[in-house]
């Protein structure tokens, strides 16, 4: 019953009800400590906006990185921290499962009549962390105005298209992530390794890494899909994998297949939890 | 089985048949090594609720209380056994059974630390979408009864633990659950709030029918609630009856602690009770449980000079070893 694509739809939009309920609560909450909110956005933006600062101090000794230039180095960086920020947003804080079932307090979320998936995607919400949304946003808006490509109505529709999908798999990793924390509480340096470590290698051109590493992150975790690949098409240059140029559309494709195993690993992590003795 | 589910149809809102639940726990045992080994926290427990009923669940730490509850709720899955709530398997159907249940674990509160009490309440209306006329109702109601009027607009990290379990206890009853679990709800409570959540348990089950299961360790809570009282030990049934039944099975003794004007002799004047304990003015008198309080009181403040007293109630450790060494004996 549960399995038809309606109920499906019905489970779905309740899920997602709750999350935005369970979000205002959190929003709330941090609006009790006013100042201390504020104070953490702003540090959130100035970390990550000093990150860009880096790379573009590099470029001062150089013109180009891995043979790109400024912009399109910003268009990578911007994207990714779009997309990453954005899942970051949403579901950043679910690795707090780890500690929710070591201390038995998974309990509580599972007597409630919603998806226990938005209860704890939506857990400790941290809207500070739009922070680096708008870091990437804004890096992205400078990009854009400078930027020397030709744009044609399909590389238009690309960049949209890949920060969505971009956003979606990065959410897929942290669904996956918060999943295997039932069975392994302090798995989440290893999602980290995915999540953090993975835009901080995204920001880079493809070409300044070693072909075995881009080859891992394309088909082993498909990060590749998250912007290099539709980037790469946009910027108009050859992607270093020599892949079928189709693939470069390919990022929501993967970003749904990453969607469907992350539920299947909810699913079955949830099926093993175990609550804790008293 | 086939009888077990003939005779499940009849009356059980609340059913279980040989249900149990086995812990495969690793422990470190020395460098690297572990040791598995397997708790049967619960091991072949039958009962039958009806709907209605209000049932105490009693039983010392560790025998399987709190993973009853959990079952029953669909938290944990059951290793062995047939288990029905409203005719709804929990643990398959957990999301369904989730509308008509409410659930108070004492030691963990569902309450929004940072928020006001209100705000908690308001997040439960959406979230079970209940409608707005019987939520003011079942809020006001919850407010007056749990003297809940003052606290509404107070952030949740301010109150006292008696204060919070009011307003849990609130929070799960604002859907109109048809059966309500409490897993020890009145643990380290002061007299006040102990006496508030008792009585209002009281109200919800006889004005509104909610069949409410409460574990504990306290026996007043039983003695003042429930007329049915399942004991567990080592996750297996050892009695379900009445209280008086359990006291009469247990043999057990509450103990009068009387403080007189001045040092006397041991009391041994008293019919049906017995000097266990003199310490200066302060003496211990022992009676059976089943017995009444007030006639020994008032025999006791007839002939001596008395201060002050208190009863002090069994103590379920005591009244389960009794109840073992008793069947030992037989
Ligand atoms: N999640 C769990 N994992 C392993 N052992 C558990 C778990 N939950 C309970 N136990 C064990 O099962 C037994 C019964 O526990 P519990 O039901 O919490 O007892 P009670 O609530 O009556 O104090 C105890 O020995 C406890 O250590
Ligand atoms: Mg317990």
């Amino acid at each position: 019953m549960a399995d038809a694509p309606a109920g499906v739809l019905r489970r779905a939009g309740e899920g997602v009800h709750a999350y935005g309920l369970i979000v205002g609560m959190w929003v709330r909450s941090t609006m009790a400590y006013r100042t201390s909110f504020v104070m953490m956005a702003l540090g959130n933006f100035a970390a990550t906006a000093l990150d860009f600062v880096g790379i573009a101090i590099m470029f001062t000794h150089t013109d180009t990185l891995g043979g790109f230039t400024l912009p399109e180095v910003a268009l990578l960086y911007g994207t990714t921290s779009t997309s990453f920020g954005l899942a970051d947003l949403a579901l950043g804080t679910m690795d707090r499962v780890g500690r929710r079932v070591r201390d038995g307090t998974m309990d509580t979320l599972l007597v409630r009549p919603v998806p226990v998936l938005a209860q704890v995607a939506a857990d400790r919400f941290a809207l500070r962390r739009l922070g680096r949304v708008s870091q990437g946003v804004l890096l992205l808006a400078w990009t854009l105005y400078r930027l020397d490509v030709h744009w044609t109505p399909v590389t238009l529709l690309l960049l949209p298209l890949m920060l969505i999908s971009g956003a979606v798999i990065f959410g897929a990793v942290f669904v996956a992530g918060a999943a295997f924390q039932f069975r392994a509480q302090d798995a989440s340096e290893v999602q980290n390794a995915f999540t953090y470590g993975g835009t901080t290698m995204l920001q880079y051109p493809p070409t300044v890494f070693a072909t075995e590493l881009v080859r891992g992150v394309t088909f082993v975790v498909p990060l590749a899909f998250v912007n290099w690949l539709p980037a790469l098409r946009i910027l108009g240059r050859d992607d270093p994998l020599g892949l079928p140029g189709w693939v470069d559309f390919a990022s929501p494709l993967v970003a749904l297949v990453c969607c469907a195993l992350a539920g299947a690993a909810w699913r079955a992590g949830l099926r093993g939890y175990r609550s804790t003795g008293s | 089985m086939a009888d077990g589910e003939g005779q499940g149809t009849v009356d059980g809102f609340i059913e279980l048949d040989g249900v149990e639940k086995v812990f495969d726990v690793r422990r470190k045992a020395g460098f690297l090594r572990r040791e598995r080994h397997r708790v049967r926290a619960v091991d072949g427990i039958s009962f039958r609720v009806p709907r209605g009923e209000m049932v105490g669940y009693i039983g010392p730490n560790g025998a399987g209380k709190s993973t009853t509850i959990k079952m029953l709720t669909g938290i944990l899955v059951p290793s062995g056994g047939r288990l029905r709530v409203a005719g709804i398997d929990p643990a398959r159907d957990r999301t369904r059974l989730a509308r008509r249940i409410g659930v108070v674990f004492g030691q963990r509160t569902t309450l929004w630390w940072d928020l006001p009490l209100r705000d908690s309440y308001g997040l439960v209306r959406r979230m079970y979408r209940i409608p707005d006329a019987r939520y003011r109702a079942n809020l006001e109601r919850c407010v007056e009864l749990l003297d809940l009027g003052d606290l509404l607009d107070v952030p949740v990290r301010q109150l006292s633990l008696g204060q919070r379990m009011r307003g849990d206890i609130a929070a799960a009853l604002l859907h109109d659950p048809e059966v309500l679990y409490l897993d020890e709800p009145t643990i380290g409570l002061d007299v006040v709030s102990k006496a508030k959540v008792r009585e209002f348990l009281r109200d919800v089950n006889a004005e509104r029918g909610t069949t409410v299961l409460l574990t504990t360790h306290d026996l007043t809570d039983i003695e003042q609630l429930c007329k049915r009282v399942m004991v567990i030990d080592h996750g297996r049934l050892v009695y379900d009856g009445g209280l008086d039944g359990l006291h009469a099975v247990g043999g057990s003794e509450r103990v009068l602690v009387i403080d007189l004007e001045r040092e006397l002799p041991p009391i041994t004047d008293v019919p049906g009770a017995r000097p266990v304990k003199v310490e200066g003015p302060r003496q211990w008198l022992a009676f059976a449980a089943t017995q009444s309080a007030a006639p020994i009181v008032a025999a006791v403040a007839a002939r001596h000079p008395l201060v002050d007293l208190s009863v002090r109630e069994p103590d379920i450790e005591e009244v389960i070893a009794k109840m073992y060494a008793d069947r030992k004996a037989l």
